[in-house]
C-alpha cells in the first residue's frame, strides 16, 4: 500500500528542485544546463502537490479501496549559490506530508531529507549557430528528521543517504534547447524498526539493502531570458529490489521504476528585477511498485547578486 | 579548442570514475544475525528424555524403528565410506551448509516454518463482484496460494510442528537407549567429526526425526511448498552425513520415525476443527444479531470492500493445553457497553494517540506490528526465544520441548482470544470514531481481547517459567508488544490489559504441564 511515495516524494522534489531551482534566472536544478554567475544567489521557496489513485503491484495496475487517493506535499526552500561562473552550489531543504483519503491509516509529516548538488560546467564550446555545454552533477542526500521510512505509502521518504552523480549535455540554437542527461544514484542501507523482514526470503536484521538507481532525463524547449517552456521525459530504474506481491504492503527494497512526463514553465517578472515564477507538473506514464503520481508544483526565485554595487 | 574540450572531457572522466570507485567501494552487505548462530553443542545431552511425557504419542511400541546394520555389516561399512568419500571434497557450498545446518535442527526448522509463515501471510486480493476469494487446500497453488497464514492460523502451524518435533524426538531418545549405537567418527577413525562430537546414540539421527516429523507436518499446513521443504530435507540429510554425525541409514531411520510421529499429530490436525474455522455468511450474519440484541453495536470490517471477519469459528479448534469447556470457562468479562462513559474515555484515549506523533511510539508499533507479510506475533515470540535458546545450549529434545511448551500456549491463546473476540463481537476504536487514524493496518476482526496481547502474555509466562534468570524480560516486552497496539490506535486500553491477564492463564497451563513433564527434574 505504501510504496510510492518514495517515488513520489522523490519525484516531487526532482521536479520542485529540478523546476524550481532550474528555473532561477539563468540557474538551475540539478537537472538542467542553466547557471547562475559567480557570487549571484537564487532563493526559492516551491510548493508541490502529488497524488495517486492506482499504482502497480510489480506490473499489476490497480486501485486500493483502502487507500482511496495518496497525497503528498512537498514545501521546500532551497537555493543556488554561484561560487564561479562554472560552478553553482544548489541546496533544497524538504517538508512533506502525506495523506491518505481513505481507510484508517494515518498520514506522516516530517523534514524529509537536505539535497546538496554541485553543478559544474566542464564544457561550453559554440558548435554551428548553437552553443554545447556538458555539466557534470554530484548530489548528496541526507535524512534531516529520524521519520520513518518503514510506513509506505505514507513514509514521508526513504531515509536513505544516497549520492548521484550526473552527467548532462545541453545545445541551445536561438531560443530552442535540447538537453539530456543520465544519472546514477547509490542509496545507503536503511535501517528499520523492526528485527527482521520478508522480501522473497526472511531476513533477520533491521538493515535494509535498497536499490540503486539509474535516472535518464530528456528535455527540450524554449528559453528566452522572459519565458521559459519545456517538456521533459524522465525514466528512473532501480538496479535491483523486488515486486509487490499481490496484495501485499510495499517496502522500502522494492524495485521501483517509474516513466513520466513533465512540463516546466518559467515566467521573469519585468517589474521587479531578479524575481520569477515557476509552474509545472509531472505525470507517471508507466510503472512498477509505484504509484501513477500526478504532480502540480508552483514556485518563486528570487534572484540576488551578494556583491554590493557592481 | 578541440584539444582542450577533449582534455576537458577527460577530466570529467577522470573525476566520474573516482567518484564511481568511492561510491561501489562501501559495501552493502547485511549480515543476518541467525548466520552467527554457533554449531550446538548440549550442555547435557538429556539421555532420559525418553522418560519426558510425550503429547501425543502414547506408547512407543506402535512405532516402527527397525535394529540398525551391524558394524560389520557390507550396509554399514558402505555407509561409513560414503562419509568418507563425502568429507574427501567438501565444496565451499557443503561447508556453509554444514555450519547453517549445525546450529540445531529444531532451531532451523523453526525458522524455515517462519519463513513460510511470513511468505503466506497476506490476505487475498477481491473478486471483481466485491466479495473475496477462500485459498483451497486442495487445490493449494490456485490464487489465492493456501493457506492465508494469518495470526491463528500461524498459531496452530507453529503449535503442530513443535509438538511433533518435541513428540518424535522424545520416542527418539527411547530408541537410541535401546540401540545405543555410537556416532560413525566413533566407529571408524578415519572418518572426521565435523560437528561438536556426542556421546549421544546416533541411531536414529534426532536431526532426521526433526526432519522427518517437520516435513510430513507441513504437507498438511503448507502444501504449496513441498517442494522446497523436501529440499531442506535432503541439504539436512546431507550435512549429517558429510559432518559424519550420521550414517545415510540412521538418517532414514530417523525420517521414517519422524514421519510416523508426523501422522498420529495429522491425524489430530484434520479433525481439530481448523478447517472449519472461516465460518459461513449465516455465521458471520448471527454475530451481528446476537450482538445487536445486546443492545451492542457489532464489529464491522473496516475494510473495502468489507471483508469477512478473520476464522470467526478458530474458538473451537481443539487445544492442546486445555479441553474446550475451559475456553468458555476462561473467557475474561463483557468489554465495556458501546455506551458507557468508560468506552467513551477509551475511545477518547485512543484517539489522543492516534494524534500522537511521537517517534517511540511509531518505533514499537512497528517493531510489534507483525503484519501481513510477516511471521506474526506468535513467529516473533519464536524469533525471541530461538535468540534466547541459542545461548542455553540445549539438546535437540530440550529445543523442541521448550518451543513446544511455547507453541502450544500459543496457539492456545489465539483460540481462548479468539472465542472472546467472536463472543462480544464488538468494534474497533475507528469504527466507534471514524476521525481514529492507526499507525499500522486494523486487523479484520473485533477488538476484544487484543491478539498481540493474548500471544505476548502466554509467550512471556512460558519463556519466563524456561528462562527465570532473565527476570521480567519477556513480562516487559508482552507489556510493550501490548501496549503497541494502544498506541497505534487499533485497540482500546481494556484489550490490551485483559489480554495480557487471558494470555498470562493460558501460559500458565503450559508452564503448569512444564512442570510435570519430567524435563525439569534433575
Amino acid at each position: 500500500m505504501k510504496f510510492m511515495s518514495l517515488y513520489f516524494y522523490r519525484c516531487c522534489i526532482v521536479v520542485s528542485f529540478l523546476m524550481a531551482v532550474a528555473q532561477c534566472a539563468k540557474a538551475q536544478t540539478d537537472a538542467d544546463a542553466l547557471m547562475i554567475p559567480k557570487n549571484y544567489f537564487c532563493a526559492a521557496a516551491v510548493y508541490s502537490h502529488g497524488s495517486w489513485d492506482h499504482y502497480w503491484e510489480g506490473t499489476f495496475k490497480r486501485d486500493n479501496q483502502n487507500l482511496g487517493t495518496v497525497s503528498t506535499n512537498v514545501y521546500s526552500l532551497g537555493g543556488n549559490y554561484g561560487l564561479s561562473n562554472r560552478i553553482n552550489l544548489l541546496f533544497m531543504v524538504p517538508y512533506v506530508t502525506t495523506n491518505a483519503s481513505a481507510g484508517t491509516l494515518r498520514g506522516e509529516k516530517s523534514f524529509q531529507d537536505l539535497s546538496v548538488s554541485f553543478k559544474w560546467m566542464a564544457v561550453k564550446e559554440e558548435i554551428g549557430s548553437g552553443l554545447f555545454s556538458v555539466h557534470a552533477i554530484a548530489t548528496g542526500i541526507l535524512p534531516l528528521a529520524n521519520y520513518q521510512a518503514d510506513f509506505l505509502p505514507l513514509s514521508v521518504g526513504l531515509h536513505s543517504k544516497s549520492a548521484a552523480l550526473r552527467a548532462l549535455l545541453n545545445y541551445q540554437t536561438g531560443r530552442f534547447f535540447v538537453a539530456g542527461s543520465g544519472q546514477y544514484i547509490r542509496r545507503d542501507n536503511i535501517t528499520i524498526d523492526r528485527t527482521s523482514y520478508y522480501t522473497t526470503e526472511m531476513h533477520y536484521t533491521n538493515e535494509v539493502q535498497l536499490p540503486n538507481a539509474t535516472n535518464f532525463m530528456f528535455s527540450s524547449g524554449y528559453r528566452s531570458l522572459k519565458f521559459n517552456a519545456e517538456a521533459t521525459f524522465t525514466k528512473v530504474t532501480s538496479t535491483s529490489g523486488f515486486d509487490i506481491r499481490k496484495n501485499d504492503m510495499p517496502f522500502p527494497s522494492n524495485r521501483m521504476n517509474s516513466t513520466a512526463v513533465g512540463l516546466i514553465l518559467k515566467y521573469s517578472f519585468q517589474s521587479v528585477s531578479g524575481l520569477e515564477f515557476t509552474a509545472g507538473g509531472n505525470y507517471v506514464l508507466d510503472g512498477r511498485n509505484v504509484g501513477q503520481t500526478r504532480t502540480g508544483y508552483a514556485g518563486v526565485y528570487y534572484v540576488f547578486s551578494t556583491k554590493k554595487e557592481k | 579548442m578541440i584539444n582542450e574540450m577533449k582534455k576537458t572531457i577527460l577530466n570529467i572522466f577522470t573525476v566520474t570514475a573516482l567518484a564511481a570507485v568511492t561510491f561501489s567501494s562501501c559495501r552493502k552487505d547485511i549480515l543476518d544475525r541467525t548466520s552467527l548462530y554457533p554449531a550446538l553443542k548440549p550442555s547435557n545431552l538429556d539421555l532420559t528424555a525418553d522418560t519426558w511425557k510425550p503429547v501425543l504419542v502414547t506408547d512407543f511400541s506402535t512405532l516402527n524403528v527397525a535394529a540398525p546394520d551391524a558394524l560389520t555389516s557390507p550396509a554399514y561399512v558402505a555407509d561409513l565410506n560414503e562419509i568418507k568419500g563425502l568429507q574427501k571434497n567438501l565444496s565451499s557450498d557443503q561447508q556453509s551448509k554444514i555450519q547453517y545446518w549445525s546450529a540445531g535442527s529444531v532451531l532451523r526448522w523453526n525458522e524455515i516454518l517462519r519463513e513460510l509463515v511470513a511468505k503466506h501471510n497476506i490476505p487475498p486480493y477481491q473478486n471483481p463482484d466485491g466479495t473475496y476469494p477462500a485459498p483451497n487446500s486442495a487445490n493449494p497453488f490456485n490464487y489465492p496460494e493456501f493457506p492465508f497464514s494469518n495470526p491463528p492460523y500461524a498459531a496452530r502451524a507453529y503449535a503442530y510442528v513443535s509438538a511433533a518435533q518435541y513428540d518424535a524426538l522424545v520416542a527418539a531418545w527411547h530408541f537410541k537407549n535401546v540401540y545405543k549405537r555410537t556416532a560413525p567418527y566413533k566407529n571408524d577413525s578415519g572418518i572426521k567429526a565435523l560437528i561438536p562430537a556426542s556421546e549421544l546414540p546416533s541411531y536414529p539421527s534426532e536431526d532426521a526425526v526433526v526432519s522427518g516429523a517437520t516435513s510430513e507436518i507441513m504437507k498438511l499446513l503448507f502444501p504449496a511448498d513441498i517442494a522446497y521443504i523436501q529440499q531442506k530435507v535432503d541439504e539436512e540429510r546431507l550435512y549429517r552425513i558429510a559432518s559424519g554425525a550420521n550414517t545415510r541409514g540412521e538418517f532414514a531411520a530417523g525420517e521414517s520415525l519422524g514421519r510416523q510421529v508426523a501422522a498420529v499429530f495429522a491425524t489430530r490436525a484434520r479433525g481439530d476443527g481448523a478447517g472449519k474455522a472461516g465460518g459461513t455468511p449465516a455465521i458471520w450474519k448471527n454475530f451481528e444479531t446476537i450482538t445487536a440484541a445486546k443492545g451492542e453495536q457489532f464489529w464491522v470490517s473496516l475494510e473495502t470492500p468489507k471483508r469477512p471477519p478473520m476464522l470467526p469459528l478458530f474458538s473451537k479448534v481443539v487445544p492442546f493445553l486445555f479441553d474446550t469447556t475451559t475456553v468458555a470457562a476462561i473467557r475474561p468479562p463483557a468489554p465495556y457497553a458501546t455506551n458507557s462513559p468508560e468506552f467513551k474515555k477509551e475511545t477518547e484515549e485512543v484517539l489522543s494517540f492516534s494524534k500522537d506523533h511521537s517517534r517511540d511510539h511509531e518505533e514499537l508499533v512497528a517493531f510489534w506490528a507483525d503484519g501481513a507479510g510477516t511471521y506474526t506475533p506468535t513467529g516473533h515470540w519464536n524469533a525471541i526465544a530461538a535468540d534466547e535458546f541459542v545461548k542455553q545450549n540445549y539438546s535437540e529434545v530440550r529445543w523442541a520441548r521448550n518451543f513446544a511448551l511455547l507453541n502450544m500456549a500459543q496457539m492456545d491463546a489465539a483460540i481462548v482470544c479468539w472465542d472472546t473476540k467472536y463472543f462480544y463481537f464488538n468494534q474497533r476504536p475507528s469504527q466507534a470514531n471514524p476521525n481514529i487514524k492507526t499507525l499500522t493496518g486494523v486487523p479484520n476482526f473485533p477488538a476484544y481481547t487484543s491478539g498481540h496481547s493474548n500471544f505476548s502474555g502466554s509467550a512471556a509466562t512460558v519463556l519466563t517459567y524456561l528462562l527465570p534468570d532473565r527476570g521480567s524480560k519477556f513480562t516487559d516486552m508482552a507489556h510493550a508488544a501490548a501496549m503497541s497496539r494502544l498506541y497505534g490506535g487499533i485497540h482500546y486500553r481494556s484489550d490490551c490489559e485483559v489480554g495480557l491477564v487471558t494470555g498470562n492463564k493460558v501460559g500458565q497451563y503450559a508452564v503448569n504441564r512444564g512442570k510435570t513433564d519430567g524435563a525439569d527434574a534433575k
